[in-house]
């Protein structure tokens, strides 16, 4: 009984737990397997520990060179959305203007759509117009779609900027370019930060837009996907781990940074 | 600085004073818009368009294509496909419960009784996103292995025997089954269900917890009475941010499914760089899209939440 | 800090001159004419809605007007963008930026201006303020009345000829509002500069500015000395909304010399001539009015005792509460149902009990008229307003 009331008293915490084990069980999996030696061309299977993958990362033909490539995409798509995405954010709060719905409404339905219907679509149009499939049209391609999440997310923050603050700048004698460098950008600052976050995560990744639009470019994940079919190296593995730990030492870093500054302060 | 050239001159200057009023740049949004907005019209928009009228063209891949209002594609399409579409609908919306059922706890506990954990579970919440989806669904394929430890204890619980009666798994396998793919689904777009249930759960003032236990109601009253109603927004944005890429999604199908699981995404596909019938791929992914606007406008009407950009 | 003074004696001057301000087909300030002296310590008083804010931010620039001209001194600002113009403001809830720390927030106007050196410019005015100590704290770790204070020394650090207060002291709690009443006067004498303050709390506007002007609907509704205006209101509103006034609507009977004789519930009640503000023909209406604290209340069977002379009338006692400065009657009488009375607690009557009969006088010097054309209960403050 007494252990009964135990669980119901903790059936959150212990169901929450749980969807975490749920949530992080692959990437333990990655990081297992990426110490594998397996046999066959999948590593799908454990065999016996060895550290040759991590020793040699760029080992298999091509994973390195879709890499780079993939972060420079992320990259350039990451500042084009951001760029775009911020100047629209900015017209939808702080202006009125004609068809503001249908402008509302262009930014929503790219995130209401399955990717695949948006990357049949853009196929649609290159192959009607005679486009090179290849490193360009991707990057078209992911600045589209990542065009809208940065809207939302500086969108929001600009939002519940108070008005008075850019006022409060004029009335201090800064002229409308010195008010928007010197208060309005660093106040948006953080949500223009999360969308370009999210932009490049959201393009990294990406893979079935770009596998219809990238013709015979690999970025990381159209890689990933052929040695789906052809045969997994270990290294998918390496840096799928490495990506993992950097990620999140990065987070812990700035959080300790962040807290250390916040106590010098007080 | 720029600011030296700006000092405006503050002695009480005669200044010359018949400028024309200060003219507040009516067509500043105009120029904030044009180039995202010109960009999203030409590269989604049009898109659609195009696609549209590809889906009643006619004509071949060598002599070249013809709109000729050939709707036919589109029943064709139909009713070779319907199993796939049905098949979308389904595993999309198993995932989408499912992702509910398990995301709420884990936000639930994010928010009021993580303490000071709350900041790490939630990088672990957000941290696998930065392994590319790819190979941690591949994962997958060793956790569901046939034989394997998970496998296993399923078998060894008779959980497999209820489920190869309900046609989710195939005798003591998982992988290549709706199950596995199922699976994969909710995994896939679980996060994408725990962030917006966390933004709406936390703005819910702890004090209501209080206010309802205050006011007679039993804990799972106060749940059902306070915090579920208020954290309508979530689920909502949450269910949305779910069930549509799932329907869409081909990749689960693929990596995780068999033949017998194939998707309207998988189809899609082929149809498209496979096969490259392009009238058949435009008229599926149309009726795709159409499924899913026309689903999740009733949705949002019935759940009356109108604000989710 | 006063060597602007002198170079110009009426460098300072604030001049509206048929400024006015539209919004679509709603007007939010009626041509409005105004001169605020050099110096002076001046308040737009007036409940929400009333255009004063609007007036304010106009003279600010951060509000264009529809027609009319905003000067300061000698100089036509009104084409001036705000940046341009010698005027700061002080903000409701004050608009700190809450990325810069304090010292920043203080130096933001002379940056932008271009002077280099702000340290000893910026730290002398902290400790103007006495905010010394906080220079490198961020806005949201001060306190509501550390704020307010950086807000008026990011503003007055730049010597603007005129500082505008947007009701700067609306989001502090009432014994901190008092502190900062009092803070705010001192610092306006210290530095010299011209304070336009608007605000809607009546007592804040009376103990603070020089000259006060009462605003309603767009327009202004009377402008004086706060005692000018709470002797001499001119209007119901005003009468209402500065403190409580009481109204009997009277008949004129005669005028003779430098009074008026009134009519009122067949009783006679006189009122100077220089203190009526309407119309006053025989036989015509005039609202008349007393300020509770005038009047004095003599239990009727001492009505004997009253002397000559005083203007009079009957009534009993409805409500009373004891406040402990005062008791406060409610009187029902047959010329107005709610008299309000305020007596000194010197020596309380015990007679004096709800439906004692009373009889209520008060010096004549101390009646005023007024139109009888307007609402009597023009400016009350409703309830949700006081909330507000």
């Amino acid at each position: 009984m007494a252990f009964v009331n135990w669980l119901k008293r903790h059936f959150v915490v212990i169901a929450g737990l749980l969807t975490l084990a749920y949530l992080l069980l692959p990437n333990v999996v990655v990081t297992v397997f990426s110490f594998n030696n397996p046999k066959g061309r999948f590593n799908y299977e454990w065999q016996e520990f060895s550290t040759d993958a991590w020793r040699d990362p760029c080992g298999v033909s091509g994973l390195c060179g879709s890499l780079s490539l993939s972060l420079q995409i992320a990259l350039w798509a990451m500042l084009g959305a951001t760029v775009l995405g911020t100047m629209i954010a900015f017209a939808l709060v702080r202006y009125r203007f004609r068809a503001r719905g249908a402008v509302n409404s262009l930014i929503f339905l790219p995130m209401a759509m399955p990717e695949v219907v948006m990357a049949a679509s853009l196929l649609t149009l290159f192959l009607n117009m005679g486009a090179q499939l290849g490193f360009w049209t991707i990057l078209i391609a992911h600045i589209m779609f990542c065009l809208s999440f940065v809207v939302v997310a500086v969108k929001a923050r600009v939002m519940s900027m108070d008005p008075r603050l850019e006022q409060a700048a004029q009335d201090l004698y800064a002229g409308p370019f010195q008010t928007f460098l010197r208060v309005t950008l660093p106040i948006a600052a953080p949500g223009i930060a999360a969308g370009a976050l999210l932009a490049f995560a959201l393009s990294f990744d990406d893979f079935i837009i770009t596998n219809f639009n990238a013709g015979s470019t690999v970025t990381f994940p159209m890689f990933v996907w052929g040695s789906a079919q052809r045969g997994t190296p270990v290294q998918i593995n390496v840096i799928g781990t490495a990506m993992f730990v950097v990620a999140v030492l990065l987070v812990l870093v700035s959080m300790a940074v962040g807290n250390r500054r916040k106590r010098q302060r007080t | 600085m720029a600011a030296v050239t700006e000092a405006p001159p503050l002695a009480p200057t005669p200044a010359p004073q018949k400028k024309p009023p200060r003219k507040r740049g009516r067509w500043m949004p105009y120029l904030l818009l044009l180039p995202g907005l010109l960009w999203l019209v030409v590269f989604f928009a049009l898109p659609v368009i195009y696609q549209a009228s590809t889906s009643v063209q006619t004509g071949s891949l060598e002599e070249g294509y013809q709109v000729t209002w050939h709707f036919a594609t589109y029943w064709e399409a139909l009713s070779e496909y319907w199993p796939q579409f049905l098949r979308s609908v389904l595993y999309a919306a198993s995932a989408t419960v499912l992702c509910l059922l398990l995301g709420y706890p884990l936000a639930y506990l994010i928010a009021f009784r993580a303490g000071r954990w709350r900041n790490l579970i939630m990088i672990l919440v957000i941290a696998p996103f930065f392994t590319s989806f790819l190979i941690r669904t591949l994962a997958w394929k060793t956790i569901l292995a046939d034989g394997g430890p998970v496998v296993g204890a399923l078998d060894a619980l008779h959980v497999l025997d209820v489920t190869s009666w309900l046609g989710w798994t195939a005798g003591d396998r998982v992988l290549a089954t709706p199950m596995a793919v199922v699976c994969g689904l909710t995994y896939n777009f679980l996060p994408f269900m725990i962030l917006p249930l966390y933004t709406s759960l936390e703005r819910i003032d702890p004090r209501l917890h209080e206010a309802a236990n205050d006011l007679y109601a039993k804990p799972s009253t106060t749940f059902r009475k306070v915090t579920f109603p208020l954290s309508m927004p979530g689920v909502v944005s949450g269910t949305l941010l779910t069930f549509i890429p799932a329907t869409g999604d081909y990749v689960n199908a693929d990596l995780l499914g068999s033949t017998e699981t194939r998707m309207v995404g998988n189809v899609i596909q082929s149809q498209f760089l496979r096969i490259l019938d392009y009238p058949t791929a435009a008229a599926l992914s149309f009726i795709l899209m159409a499924a899913i606007l026309i689903m999740v406008t009733l949705y949002i009407r019935k759940s009356g939440t109108e604000d989710l950009v | 800090m006063k060597t602007t003074n002198d170079t110009a004696a009426h460098g300072g001057d604030v001049r509206l001159t048929g400024i006015t301000k539209k919004y679509g087909s709603f007007t939010a300030v009626h041509p409005l004419d105004l001169t605020v002296p050099q110096g002076s310590f001046f308040a737009l008083l007036g409940a929400s809605g009333c255009g004063k804010t609007t007036t304010l931010r106009m003279i600010a620039g951060l509000e264009e007007p529809t027609a009319g001209t905003v000067h300061l001194g000698d100089q036509d600002v009104t084409a001036l963008p705000p940046y341009k113009r010698p005027v700061n403001t002080v903000f409701q809830s004050y608009a700190l930026f809450p990325h810069l720390d304090i010292f920043e927030n203080v130096a933001f106007g002379l940056r932008r201006r271009g002077i280099k050196s702000v340290k000893k410019q910026v730290e002398e005015m902290l400790e103007l303020v006495q905010l010394g100590e906080q220079a490198r704290k961020k806005p949201h770790q001060l306190s509501g009345g550390q704020q307010q204070r950086v807000a008026v020394a990011r503003a007055l650090i730049n010597h603007p000829k005129v500082l505008l207060l947007d009701e700067p002291l609306g989001a502090l709690d009432l014994k901190l509002r008092r502190q900062m009443q009092l803070e705010l006067k001192r610092i306006q004498t210290e530095v010299g500069i011209t304070f336009v303050h608007v605000t809607h709390d009546q007592e804040e506007a009376m103990t603070m500015a020089d000259t006060v002007a009462v605003m309603n609907a767009g327009r202004v509704e009377q402008l004086g000395s706060p005692a000018d205006l709470y002797e001499n209101p001119r209007t119901t509103f005003v009468a209402n909304f500065l403190g409580t006034s009481n109204f009997i609507e009277a008949e004129v009977d005669s005028t003779s010399g430098s009074e008026i004789v009134l009519k009122a519930g067949g009783g006679k009640l006189m009122l100077p001539e220089a203190r009526n503000s309407a119309p006053a023909r025989t036989g015509g209406k005039v609202l008349l009015g007393v300020r509770p604290e005038k009047i004095s209340l003599t239990h009727a069977d001492d009505a004997g005792d009253i002397p000559e002379g005083r203007n009079r009338i009957t009534g009993r006692i409805a409500d009373s509460s004891f406040i402990g400065v005062s008791t406060q009657y409610v009187i029902d009488s047959p010329v107005c149902p709610e008299f309000e009375v305020y007596v000194q607690n010197i020596d309380r009557d015990p007679r004096l009990t709800p439906g004692a009969e009373v009889v209520l006088h008060w010096n004549p010097e101390h009646t005023f008229g007024l139109d009888a054309a307007q609402d009597i209960d023009a400016g009350v403050e409703t309830v949700e307003e006081e909330v507000a």
